[in-house]
């Protein structure tokens, strides 16, 4: 138990995402001016990464790893197909955010008015291949992997959320010319990462 | 753009603006700010730094060219997916080249060269610029903006190995106080912050010096 809750909590704040791997900077910075989009779109990476992080593991123990798919004949009891991960995964998230997409769409109308916009986008966002890739780096196990799945996404969540709250507020300042928008941007996530890395040391 | 070499005078017009724009007017990380996603974390060192550029030169100009090439064969419906499918091929190559030339390397890359495939410099080119142009016009537009690309990661790592671990390249330039030389190294360049203060520098430097990128509101 005590396990799963560390990789919980490595991947919420240690090791965050987008604070301290850089992934899904692009949509990071690009939907964080206001509170409600950020959020938004956080629930949103959570969802697709809780479904696609322990589909992907299926695929890479069942399919991919060396002897994976000695069942379906000895002559394939040596084939090692690691290799094909990055096009199997990328399909697999495609695939799985169609799928939500439709899902929301026709089951939860009002969800769908939020989050519709943001799945599209989520397909290509950094953070959920990379959340497969460490998946696969690690060695997770299913469990483990869901369990990395849920914290990794939150950690996007809750950092895109205090992102968004500080460029609120950042609005009413007075930078110089060129640091405006962008620039200031990048020093308010420099500032918040500094800020998250008081957690490092942290050890259930 | 004052100083272009006689060599590249038999390029027209339309080639020359396709190499060289991407790589200081129109940049793709300072001002599109495309493709930050998976890079940073790789500037700790500059040679992390120029085989992540190397690779992303490389995919950018290739997925640019086979996208152009079949443009008008793919049905609009689902050419995210085929330029996708291109790209993730792409990225195979490159990261099984890298696992059996620099093995070492390629395990402190761990992740991100993978993530090539959702940088989106690399969509974006293949989307915005080689769905609609010839193949040799898109060729150079993708190696336009890998250099771009390559050009702030080669800068951002220069300062951090530089300041963070006195050296440039592996070479010792300011010999560390613990090593009986002068330089206490900053730690904190070799973390994650820095990455982000720095690039929030130099898009200071580059909007300062040219004031029309400046965002009004």
């Amino acid at each position: 138990m005590e396990h799963y809750l560390n990789i919980a909590i490595r991947a919420v704040f240690l090791e965050n995402m987008a604070l301290a791997f850089f992934l899904g900077m692009c949509s990071f910075l690009a939907c964080s001016k206001k509170v409600e989009t950020a959020f938004g779109l956080g629930i949103a990476v959570v969802f697709v990464q809780v479904l696609t992080v322990p589909l992907n593991n299926l695929i890479l123990t069942h399919l991919l790893k060396e002897g994976a798919l000695g069942w379906a004949s000895p002559a394939l009891a040596k084939a090692d197909l690691t290799f094909l991960s990055f096009i199997l995964f990328i399909g697999t998230i495609a695939a799985a955010v169609q799928v939500v997409e439709m899902t929301v769409e026709k089951f939860a109308p009002a969800l769908y008015t939020t989050l519709g916009v943001f799945l599209p986008l989520i397909a290509v966002n950094c953070v959920i291949l990379g959340g497969s890739l460490f998946m696969q780096e690690r060695d997770y196990t299913f469990a483990e992997s869901a369990v990395f799945g849920v914290g990794s996404g939150v950690g996007f969540l809750v950092a895109i959320v205090a992102m968004a709250a500080v460029r609120e507020k950042l609005a009413y300042s007075n930078p110089p010319a060129g640091l405006r928008g962008l620039g200031l941007t990048f020093v308010t996530a420099g500032l918040i990462s500094i800020a998250f890395m008081m957690f490092s040391g942290i050890q259930l | 753009m004052s100083a272009i070499s006689p060599a590249t005078g038999a390029f027209g017009k339309r080639e020359r603006a396709a190499l060289l724009d991407p790589i200081l007017t129109n940049n793709p990380i300072g001002v599109q700010v495309l493709g930050i996603c998976s890079a940073l974390a790789v500037t700790t060192r500059i040679d992390k730094a120029l085989v992540m550029g190397a690779g992303v030169i490389l995919v950018t100009m290739l997925a640019n060219l086979a996208v152009s090439l079949v443009r008008n064969h793919t049905p609009g419906s689902i050419r995210i997916i085929v330029q996708l499918a291109i790209i993730a091929s792409l990225v195979i190559v490159f990261d099984q080249v890298l696992k059996a030339t620099l093995y070492e390397l390629s395990l402190e890359l761990s992740v991100f060269v993978g993530l090539i495939i959702t940088n989106c410099i690399v969509m974006g080119r293949a989307e915005g610029y080689a769905m609609s142009n010839p193949p040799g016009l898109s060729l150079l537009d993708g190696l336009g903006n890998g250099l771009g690309y390559a050009l702030v990661l080669f800068l951002v790592a220069f300062f951090r190995e530089l300041f963070g671990a006195g050296k440039v390249l592996g070479f010792v330039v300011l010999p560390l106080a613990k090593d009986g030389g002068w330089y206490v190294p900053n730690g904190l360049m070799l973390l994650a912050p820095s990455g982000l203060l720095l690039i929030a520098g130099l898009i200071w430097l580059l909007r300062t010096l040219k004031p029309e990128l400046q965002e009004k509101d």
